[in-house]
């Protein structure tokens, strides 16, 4: 029970590095990366660093440019950010726009290779952004009918944003992307937390915009002449979604699939791992020692157990945390611990349950000394464990059918055995028995009153 | 063993289980058909009328159970005993009720299942450890102190004192003999206990039976 939450077989520590798939959520840091956003300088000195520009994994906000550059010339982070927004509003998002093309042409940190590369090699992202590009345009169409220059002239920058983010989204490695995903999960919330929510939002949208659009129409054209090239304009915009709308949809679509499949394959990486840190590695163990039968078969047992309490509990391999928290687990705990390191099956029969107090732990302590000195003396290959809950007590019962032993003439290492488990359960006010008799095996009887408090709970 | 082999019939789902069991049984036992689906089985059955049917409690179209209740009624000399690799309480105690004479698991050795075969064959009802721990937490959720329902047949719906005993040492790994010798009563009284607590398990229609399978399957 002192054992961490995540106890494994000790053959399985060196297993880390096979480990695949998971993305790294778990913020795993590259070993050979510098602490960049420990490069911090009093004010006014520039001091350039030494080696290439690699946007970092940790301490960025959005792409992780501006903490580049900020290790670069040896600036705060702060200060690089707000310089970098300041002049992306002067320069009506020109700014905004080199942030995503620098995005793309500075690797990670770690890597050699930037997403540009990638990204000109990826023919459905290129779709993706002539799609983009194809919408923008008759946007900018309508701003110059409507004279709303001011839109015409972020169109730019926008075309050369978003055709960056969809190439960046679409190629980037999986960290990264787990990375953009957390970033984005507060924005995407607004469209998942509930329909009724969406609906207000776009709602209240849309009356801002209609209302917006009327009161312009009004306010400027009271000459009712004038709205004729509005039903011009109405008219070449249903010629351009008639044309163009099926594609804008089916690259829409593509956009849902691309995000299902990728939800799809990061489950079965899941998955994956799951499996191979689990059973894959059970089986080459077993496969290594198809010599010794009793081993394989404590190997398949534990196996089979583990993937059991997967598959029809949701506990995922490798974690027994909460079990230990009550008699059932803690039982459980021992049987997986004897089979593991002695080699020997445990049949388990439960019958009720309770949480763990001090009295309990000293008999499982108990328990698990009569069945680990069991698994080493008897030669059986199956101990039995039986314990049971009553209301105003537990037992447990540990079973041999090995060799056992004439009580009368035990030898020093078994009279050991008896002398330490009756004491621990004695000086917690247990009663403990052991009967044995050559040839048929050892039986091992603990009994533990339960405190009151505890059977009136139950 | 009985003077002449009894005849029996699988259903599992897997066939390499199958193939496995039927190695196992040997000449001991007269393998006269097998089955991998409910479907299939209850028409195999109902053409050889074997002995002992082994019974896989989960099966893709339906479950054990589902093979039991619908052969039952037509042939009641037909015996099934349950077989499975399943930990699931529920399901175990679901197939036991719709009539199966006993349950064993998938891990049993060669020779005990061939002694179980025999058992079942010859009458007799077949407890694993297993099947004594659950049957015990069963009918324990009613007999505390704390119990509430007046149960409407006390003589069903309750194990008496005799039984849990029986019952509490086969959970321990004791055979019959050993049980026996125990409580210093004969092999065929522990026998007659079992198939007690065998009848009351079916029978029974307790709440706290019902209620007790609700919860296993919540926790």
């Amino acid at each position: 029970m002192e054992e961490p939450a995540g106890w494994r077989p000790p053959w399985e520590t060196a297993r880390a590095a096979g480990r695949s798939g998971a993305p790294a959520d778990d913020g795993s840091r590259d070993p050979g990366q510098p602490p960049w956003h420990f490069r911090r300088h009093g004010p006014g000195r520039w001091s350039w660093a030494s080696g290439p520009l690699r946007r970092p994994r940790e301490d960025r906000l959005v792409g992780g440019v501006a903490a580049a550059i900020a290790a670069k010339i040896g600036r705060d982070v702060t200060t690089v950010r707000i310089i970098l927004v300041v002049a992306a509003v002067l320069t009506g998002g020109f700014v905004a726009a080199a942030y995503v093309v620098a995005w793309m042409l500075i690797p990670m940190a770690g890597t050699e290779h930037n997403l540009a590369r990638k990204a000109l090699a990826d023919r459905r992202g290129l779709a993706l952004v002539a799609g983009l590009w194809s919408v923008l345009i008759v946007v900018r169409i309508l701003a110059s009918a409507f004279k709303a220059g001011w839109l015409g002239s972020l169109i730019f920058p926008l075309a050369i944003a978003g055709a960056g983010l969809v190439l960046i989204w679409r190629n980037a490695p999986e960290d990264e992307q787990a990375m953009m995903r957390r970033q984005a999960q507060p924005l995407l919330g607004l469209t998942t937390r509930s329909r009724r929510t969406g609906l207000i939002l776009r709602l209240t949208v849309a009356v801002i915009l209609l209302a917006g659009g009327i009161a312009a129409l009004g306010s400027a054209h009271e000459n009712i002449a004038l709205l004729q090239p509005l039903a011009g304009v109405a008219l070449l915009i249903s010629a351009i979604v008639v044309l163009l709308g099926p594609w804008w949809l089916r690259i829409a679509r593509d956009l849902v699939v691309e995000r299902q499949a990728r939800v799809r394959a990061e489950e079965r990486a899941d998955i994956a791992s799951r499996v191979h840190d689990s059973v894959l590695q059970t089986l080459a163990l077993i496969q290594r020692r198809a010599d010794q039968p009793q081993q394989v078969v404590a190997l398949a047992r534990a196996q089979e157990r583990e993937l059991r309490s997967w598959l029809f509990d949701g506990r995922p391999p490798g974690s027994i945390g909460d079990q230990a928290m009550t008699l059932a687990g803690g039982v459980r705990l021992i049987q997986q611990d004897v089979e593991a390191q002695h080699g020997v099956a445990v049949e388990v029969v439960l019958v009720g349950d309770c949480p763990l107090d001090d009295d309990l732990t000293a008999l499982l302590a108990a328990a698990r000394e009569a069945t680990v000195n069991a698994a080493k003396w008897s030669g059986a290959s199956v101990i039995s464990i039986f314990a049971e809950v009553e209301p105003a007590e537990v037992s447990v019962f540990v079973r041999d059918r090995g060799k056992g032993f004439d009580p009368e003439t035990v030898p020093a290492d078994r009279k050991g055995l008896a002398e330490s488990v009756r004491a621990r359960m004695a000086r917690r006010g247990g009663k403990a028995a052991i009967r044995s008799a050559p040839g048929e095996g050892t039986e091992v009887s603990l009994t533990m009153r339960r405190n009151v408090t505890e059977a009136s709970q139950a | 063993m009985s003077d002449t082999r009894p005849r029996v019939f699988i259903v599992d789902d897997h066939g390499l289980f199958r193939s496995g069991v039927r190695s196992e049984l040997g000449h001991d036992v007269e393998v006269v058909g097998e089955a991998d689906d409910v479907a299939p089985a209850i028409a195999g059955i109902h053409e050889c009328l074997p002995d002992v049917v082994l019974l896989d409690v989960h099966l893709p179209g339906g479950g054990g159970q589902a093979v039991v209740t619908a052969l039952k009624p037509e042939h009641p000399e037909v015996r099934f005993l349950a077989l499975s690799a399943s930990d699931a309480p529920e399901d175990v105690i679901a197939v036991i009720r719709a009539g199966a004479r006993g349950y064993v698991t998938k891990t049993i050795s060669g020779a005990e299942l061939v002694d179980a075969v025999h058992r079942v064959a010859a009458g007799d009802v077949v407890f694993s450890p297993r099947l004594a721990g659950f049957v015990l937490d069963a009918f324990a959720s009613g007999s505390g102190p704390g119990q509430q329902q007046p149960s409407l047949d006390p003589e069903l719906d309750q194990l008496t004192g005799r039984e849990r005993e029986v019952l509490r040492l086969i959970a321990r790994g004791y055979t019959y003999k050993e049980i026996a010798r125990e409580l210093f009563i004969s092999v065929k009284t522990v026998e007659t206990h079992v198939s007690s607590v065998l009848r009351k398990l079916q029978l029974s229609t307790r709440h706290q039976l019902a209620r007790w399978a609700t919860e296993r399957r919540l926790a």
